[in-house]
């Protein structure tokens, strides 16, 4: 417990002081903080437990990249199961839990499995846990893995999502992309600059250089307000996760510590004529045994956490690098009052070693550390020589509570890679670095491999289009070049490359010996860079060791593929507004008020909300379902049909196009008549069927079904513009802009004497499939004399704002409204089909029975030549029949199948509509049979579940056979 | 993220748009093609990998269908046409 | 070079350690390339990798090679959502998928290599009435083609997931359900890498990086392939490259009703154990299961458009996480952790094709779109089958490229309503 907190040092505002909580007792830090930086500095080291060998984990880094720190936070109610502490904002109230240790983080019950690790290589699960079998096993491992808990009950957040266009999006606002904004703002271009730290600034927030001639904190803070007042969108807190397709980028604001109390994430979709990427460079560790204490950190996170956050996370202080950077880690530490060793595996480490020399850092130069020790935690460092064979070789034990290491910098080229662009390895700086890239992007700083400030700075002015002053900063002297060192070459003791998954430098050697020698077996078998952190620290190390052991070069071994999110996003935002009920808009009848009026059950039938049924006081669905099927017979019905499709169709060829789009013969309609009609699919599978009416020459009226009509619409647009473009014909989907009421029965002509109409309502006016118009209670209408229940029927139809007026006429005089269910039986009783519940999508015309058109019509309409293929002409195919269960009450589920008897069931078809009669007073069904034509009269098997029944196969149409009805 | 170039409307973005599928030439009359030369025309694809040329519509946006000569590796979209005007190639 | 497999245990695990893990010996030969072959399969993911060891297994076949254009398992085979089910609809996909899912319990003993076959059920949620009588249909078909499935009503399913969204206003409400109790999940690496270690075994060459150019043909009949390790003659060819059929076919000189989409998947963070079925959804085209290592793996429909491009788009992968996070709310404050794509064959009827190509010599097995992983075992046997006897199994004689001439398609999205 060293934490301690600098005064005087640091970018936190000490005086706003947060109280949080980590497992459960009460802590303090400042606002600024992290949660990670308020743990060290209250002397936190132990953070968790490792997931494989529960070993004891303490912060390892200060960014995106920190493996260990996982913690299950809680703030204003809300978790995040897995937070990844170094990019948490510090928030007063927070609550912060170890995910992992029990039943305390200091004594973890499964720590023997640590004295187990020679039993348990990488893999070791393929090749065990078979006898008696897997399932034996399984619960007890998937308890063992996972990182936090999830919360069971729904998160009610709400989310968003954003969309914008820029002329430039900067990613990265550290040096390079703070330059790169300013010169592209400069240049009168619209700027997006987006950083995934609160502050922008990025390295200059830890660093002591000077930009024209200002501290570099303050350059960076007053080019933000000079943005800021040119009009450019800044973001911080953001981070750009995804770098899709023709420049388009997924941001991520995290907007959990907003002020404002709206707490969710927030997705961006961003197009950008440019991108600057600006991303930075991750620093690597070096390898060494027994690196993955809690103690052991990177060099720049101890660097960071002293100069953006004032805390000295170690007293005293052992480093180990193999290039320069860690020295400016040490010579900060020093001046901040700490003690200081660098082992350095370059035998010769340079002026900036000497530097660190003589400002009292003890420098061992070709060394490294052998060994680290302590008590859950760091009590000392072995150092010996870098080419060490054996633990055995080190020549000092030094006292110290932190070891920090530096094995060079890792450019972030995540959205580079993602954006399709091509690696290089670049043997000077040990790092894959962008080579060619496929979208208009500029490349900027540490990313690029620039290594000095000057540089960066000047990469970033260039990318930014270089209007302006370019930004002056003073030359650092040259580094002294980083030599390539990935690991300890000691054999017996554990060396770790993965921190969280636990994936060890042995654990490549055994991936190697067996064969998964490609960097994909590599990552898959021994899970190096599958954690959480997305091997931002690890993979390049893991890869060097499989490139080292197979003797292969680094770009023979390769790099992985960078998938999309750099780091983990929240799903929550990704979805965004598509939830409930925006996930898939329902609609709405024009006379909903009347149905709710009504009592209507109202349930969404293909996309639209209609009434079911209208149950009266103390009825059941299924009761009011049955009343209603029978007074519609007896009495009279009124039904809401607005959601039927009204496509018009006009020109001069709409006659002739109509014919080779639909099934039936539609040319020879004539005026005011109506035909009920087919649309197949090329395939000549039936796709929707509907009422086809014909207003004038050159004008139809088609209704397809509720769920079909944007189909429809769709594929009459496709056929027209694709094969017969020359037709003089258009479209126009009128759906919404009528209210359609149907009403039905016995009194239908009694209540049709009520309206007030201009329209001859005669028989001899208006027969049977007819249609005319004209105007009703003083409103534009139309009436259609066709029927969906077998009975006299009227469909009329109105402007979509009169549709309740017209509900209620109707209603008061007295008929009996019906919903879907009960039309159901309506329809059902005549053996109307229902698309979509009565046919599916191997249903062709003659399987229905309506086989006419094929033979009669001569046009080449659409899915003819499919009907004539083999298949369809094959006598087998199932047919529409009826079907009465034996047992009159009994009625079977929708669903049942038909099957053959005998020992060898085999399926003959299904039933596709059952239900009780209240006319017929008992059960019917429809289905789909075998050559079911060919069998009217035969009883046929039911199965249900393992249950059996038997019906009689029948015409099916059960109700008024004559069709009598229709006209009476 | 694809931004389409309708030929009707300009670039916009790829929600507003349906992918119609790689143009097939109907054969005619059908009456008088064989099974076979039905089904290639209904079903075989020559779904090429890299330079495709598509059929697209605008589904919300004007509703028009267009030719669309797009790379299925890269998504690069090098050029769209509307119906007829023939220069991408049949 | 047959037989001497190292067997794995827990016995040998112990025996290894102590040894200090060194004497562990490779998975799979990494043979020199012959030139000539009495068999070459093309396509190392699962079922290229299942065929080679069939036909060394099965069917006595000595000179075996498999070759693949990256690394064995790399492309659907790792990128899928490791369901396995065969609760198909049409008896000749019952039959088909069954026999691969009996194949997989077996797996693990069979291979010596624990594949994780996970049999934790597989439930599909239906929404609405309608949704529940196509299940039920779709039930009683499996029963009849003796596939174990149970139809549940909302109690049923809400007490096996209790997480789904049971709200009143859920846009999509629980009206019920059915499920395959052996259906489930198993670890899809491990079944390349299990097969290509029995293949590897029983002298079969597995030539990674090697990538087909072309056919060699000695007049209409296909004798061998051209590579970019040089040409290889073989007595008999296979090809088994999902999203790429379309252009080894090209390269023979036919077409296929076959279109290459991007079908994209993705995992949370790991959680500790929260979801113990595979929970499928009817409306939104959902599909979730937690792995063992506890990551939610999920998915749902195919990007819009052809693509051969691994990767995918910001829209689809919205639509899929909302599809997800309707059915099952809590999952919203979590996080994705990774996203992938796997190019996958869809095949117009959404069945596989398995037999004869019209290039004599050339047997395909290509066409499982989305679901070929729970198929891997029975893709590999089949075409094994047809490569080593010149005929069909009578399991795959239904999926015969012919069926679309004839019109006999084996439509399944069409017969049950159910996403792949």
């Amino acid at each position: 417990m060293t934490g301690t907190r600098i005064p005087a040092i640091g970018l936190i505002d000490r005086g706003q002081k947060l109280s949080f909580r980590w497992q459960g007792e009460t802590l303090t830090g400042f606002a600024g903080d992290t949660l990670a930086s308020a743990l060290l500095a209250n002397g936190v080291r132990v953070v968790g437990r490792s997931f494989k060998y529960h070993r004891p984990r303490g912060i390892f880094a200060a960014g995106a990249e920190e493996p260990n720190a996982i913690l299950d936070v809680w703030h204003n109610s809300q978790n995040d199961p897995n937070a990844r502490a170094t990019l948490v904002p510090l928030q007063d109230g927070m609550s912060a839990r170890a995910i992992s240790g029990w039943p305390s983080l200091n004594f973890d019950a499964f720590q023997g499995l640590d004295l187990l690790h020679r039993f348990l290589p990488a893999g070791f699960y393929y090749k065990t846990f078979m006898a008696p079998d897997w399932h034996r096993y399984e619960p007890n491992i998937r308890r063992m893995a996972g990182l936090g808990t999830a919360q069971k009950t729904p998160d009610t957040r709400h989310y968003e999502t954003r969309h914008a266009q820029v002329d430039v999006l900067v990613i990265g606002a550290g040096p390079a992309g703070l330059a790169a904004a300013r010169a592209a703002a400069a240049g009168g271009r619209s700027v997006m600059l987006v950083d995934e730290n609160p502050q922008f600034g990025g390295s200059l927030l830890w660093g002591d250089a000077t930009i024209n001639g200002q501290i570099g904190t303050a350059w960076a803070r007053d080019t933000t307000a000079s943005l800021a007042a040119s009009g450019a969108q800044l973001l911080p807190n953001t981070t750009a996760f995804a770098y899709y397709d023709q420049n388009t980028i997924g941001l991520m604001e995290h907007r959990s510590h907003a002020a404002s109390g709206w707490a969710e994430d927030r997705l961006w979709s961003v197009l950008a004529a440019e991108v600057v990427l600006a991303t930075g460079a991750i620093e690597r560790p070096l390898v060494f045994p027994n690196n993955d204490r809690p103690g052991v950190m990177l060099a720049s996170a101890v660097l960071r956490y002293l100069r953006q956050y004032g805390v000295l996370v170690g007293k005293s202080v052992v480093l180990t690098t193999n290039n320069d950077s860690a020295y400016e880690t040490a010579t900060a530490l020093l001046a901040a009052g700490g003690q200081v060793a660098v082992a350095d595996v370059r035998a010769e480490p340079g002026p900036v070693a000497n530097a660190a020399q003589a400002a009292g850092a003890r420098v061992y130069a070709g060394s490294v550390v052998l060994n680290t020790g302590g008590l859950g935690g760091i009590a000392w460092a072995d150092i010996g020589p870098a080419d060490a064979t054996s633990q055995r070789n080190a020549t000092s034990r030094i006292g110290c509570d932190i070891v920090a290491s530096s094995g060079g910098w890792t450019p972030v080229v995540h959205l580079f890679s993602q954006s399709g662009g091509k690696l290089r390895w670049d043997e000077t700086l040990s790092a894959f670095l962008p080579n060619t890239g496929r979208q208009a992007h500029q490349l900027a700083g540490s990313m690029a491999g620039w290594q000095s400030l000057a540089e960066c700075l000047a990469s970033g002015h260039k990318a930014g289009g270089s209007h302006g002053e370019a930004p002056v900063t003073a030359i650092a002297r040259l580094p002294t070049p980083l030599q390539p060192y990935w690991h300890v070459p000691i054999t017996g003791a554990r060396q770790w490359l993965d921190l969280q998954n636990d994936v060890t430098v042995k654990d490549v050697g055994l991936a190697a010996r067996e064969n998964f020698q490609s960097v994909e077996h590599l990552k898959r078998y021994t899970t190096l860079g599958m954690a959480t952190d997305q091997g931002k620290t690890s993979n390049v190390n893991g890869l060097a060791v499989m490139a080292e052991l197979t003797g292969r070069t680094i770009p023979e071994t390769g790099t992985t593929t960078f998938r999309m999110p750099y780091t983990p996003v929240s799903l929550g935002a990704m979805a965004g507004m598509r939830h409930g009920d925006l996930y898939a808009p329902k609609r709405q009848l024009p006379a909903q008020s009347e149905h709710d009026a009504a009592g209507a059950l109202m349930r969404e039938y293909g996309g639209w909300m209609r009434p079911a049924c209208y149950p009266l006081p103390g009825e059941t669905e299924a009761q009011a379902v049955q009343r209603e099927a029978r007074l519609v017979r007896t009495n009279g019905g009124l039904f809401d049909g607005s959601s039927l499709g009204k496509i018009e169709v006009f020109g001069a060829d709409a006659a002739k196009f109509l014919n080779l789009i639909y099934y039936n013969e539609v040319a020879n309609l004539k005026p005011g008549r109506l035909r009920y009609v087919l649309l197949l699919r090329e395939t000549g599978i039936i796709y929707d069927d509907g009422v086809i009416a014909r207003v004038a020459e050159d004008r139809y009226l088609l209704s397809p079904s509720s769920s079909h009509t944007a189909g429809v619409l769709a594929m009459l647009e496709l056929w027209h513009q694709t094969e017969y473009p020359s037709m003089d014909v258009a479209f126009h989907d009128v759906t919404a802009a009528w209210a359609t009421i149907a009403i039905c029965g016995p009194r239908v002509r009694d209540i049709l004497a009520t309206l007030a109409t201009d329209i001859d309502l005669s028989d001899a006016a208006l027969p049977h499939m007819a249609m005319a118009h004209g105007r009703i209670m003083g409103i534009q209408a139309r009436v259609a004399r066709v029927s969906f229940t077998g009975e006299r029927s009227y469909e009329i139809s109105v402007t979509a704002g009169h549709g309740a007026a017209l509900w209620r006429h109707l209603l008061a005089q007295g008929p009996t409204p019906y919903g879907i269910e009960s039309l159901s039986i309506l329809r059902g009783e005549k053996g109307y089909i229902l698309i979509g519940t009565d046919t599916d999508g191997l249903t062709m015309p003659d399987d229905l029975g309506m086989s006419g058109p094929l033979r009669a019509k001569k046009v080449d309409f659409v899915g003819k030549r499919s009907l004539t293929t083999p298949d369809g002409a094959r006598p087998d195919r199932r047919q529409f029949v009826g079907l009465l269960p034996e047992q009159p009450g009994f009625v079977p589920m929708v669903g049942t199948h038909a099957i053959t008897d005998g020992p060898t069931r085999r399926s003959l078809g299904w039933i596709t509509t059952a239900a009780h009669s209240p006319t017929l007073g008992r059960s019917f069904a429809l289905g789909m049979i075998e050559g079911g034509r060919a069998h009217m009269g035969e009883t046929v098997t039911l199965f249900d579940r393992g249950k059996t029944s038997r019906a009689t196969i029948c015409s099916p149409v059960f109700h008024d056979v004559e069709g009598a009805k229709l006209h009476g | 993220m694809l931004n389409i170039p309708c030929p009707h409307c300009g670039p916009r973005s790829e929600y507003e748009f349906q992918f119609g599928g790689e143009p097939a030439t109907r054969p005619i009359p059908a009456s008088e093609v064989s099974d076979a030369q039905w089904s290639d025309y209904l079903y075989a694809r020559t779904n090429i990998k890299g330079r495709n040329r598509e059929l697209w519509c605008h589904s919300g946006g004007c509703g028009q269908w267009f030719l669309m000569e797009r790379d299925t590796v890269t998504h690069e979209i090098f050029r769209t046409e509307t119906i007829g005007s023939g220069t991408i190639g049949a | 070079m047959t037989g001497s497999m190292m067997h794995y245990s827990g016995w040998q695990l112990v025996k290894q350690g102590l040894a200090g893990n060194n004497g562990w010996k490779p998975a799979w030969r990494t043979p020199d390339l012959q030139r000539s072959y009495d068999a070459v399969v093309v396509g190392g993911g699962g079922h290229g990798l299942a065929a080679g060891y069939y036909l060394a297994k099965v069917h006595g076949l000595k000179r075996v090679a498999v070759i693949e254009r990256g690394w064995i398992g790399g492309g659907n085979t790792g990128r899928n959502t490791t369901i396995v089910r065969s609760n198909y609809f049409f008896p000749e996909s019952a039959a088909m998928y069954d026999f691969a899912l009996r194949l997989y319990e077996g797996l693990s003993r069979e291979l010596n290599y624990n594949i994780m076959l996970s049999q934790r059920g597989v439930l599909n949620i239906a929404h609405t009435e309608h949704d529940m009588e196509l299940m039920c249909r779709s039930v009683n078909a499996m029963l009849l083609n003796g596939i174990d499935v149970e139809l549940l009503d909302a109690k049923q399913v809400i007490g096996e997931v209790p997480l789904l969204n049971t709200s009143p206003d859920a846009r999509y409400p629980i009206h019920g359900g059915f499920v395959q109790r052996r259906g489930g999940v198993a670890r899809h690496d491990a079944v390349a890498w299990a097969y290509a270690r029995g293949a590897s075994d029983l002298g079969v060459d597995i030539i990674q990086n090697c990538e087909v150019k072309g056919w060699i043909k000695d007049g209409e009949h296909v004798v061998g392939v051209e590579t970019t390790l040089g040409p290889i003659s073989a007595g008999v060819c296979g090809m088994s490259v999902a999203g790429h059929s379309g252009v080894l076919a090209e390269m023979a000189g036919f077409r296929l009703p076959i279109t290459s989409y991007a079908l994209q998947a993705m995992v949370s963070e790991p959680l500790k154990p929260i979801l113990d079925t595979v929970v499928m959804s009817t409306a939104t085209g959902a599909y979730v299961s937690q792995s063992d290592k506890g990551e939610l793996v999920f998915g749902a429909g195919l990007d819009m458009y052809p693509s051969y491009a691994q990767r995918g788009n910001l829209p689809v992968q919205q639509n899929i996480i909302a599809a997800m996070l309707e059915i099952l709310p809590a999952f919203r404050r979590l996080k994705m952790l990774r996203q992938w794509a796997g190019v996958v064959d869809v095949c117009w009827d959404y069945s596989p094709i398995i037999g004869p190509s019209p290039a004599a010599n050339l047997y395909m097995n290509c066409g499982w779109g989305t679901g070929g992983f729970k198929a891997t075992p029975v893709g590999g046997w089949l075409l094994a089958h047809n490569m080593a006897t010149g005929k069909h199994h009578e399991l795959s004689e239904p999926f015969d490229l012919a069926r679309f001439t004839s019109g006999r398609l084996v439509d399944e999205a069409a017969g049950a309503g159910i996403a792949h």
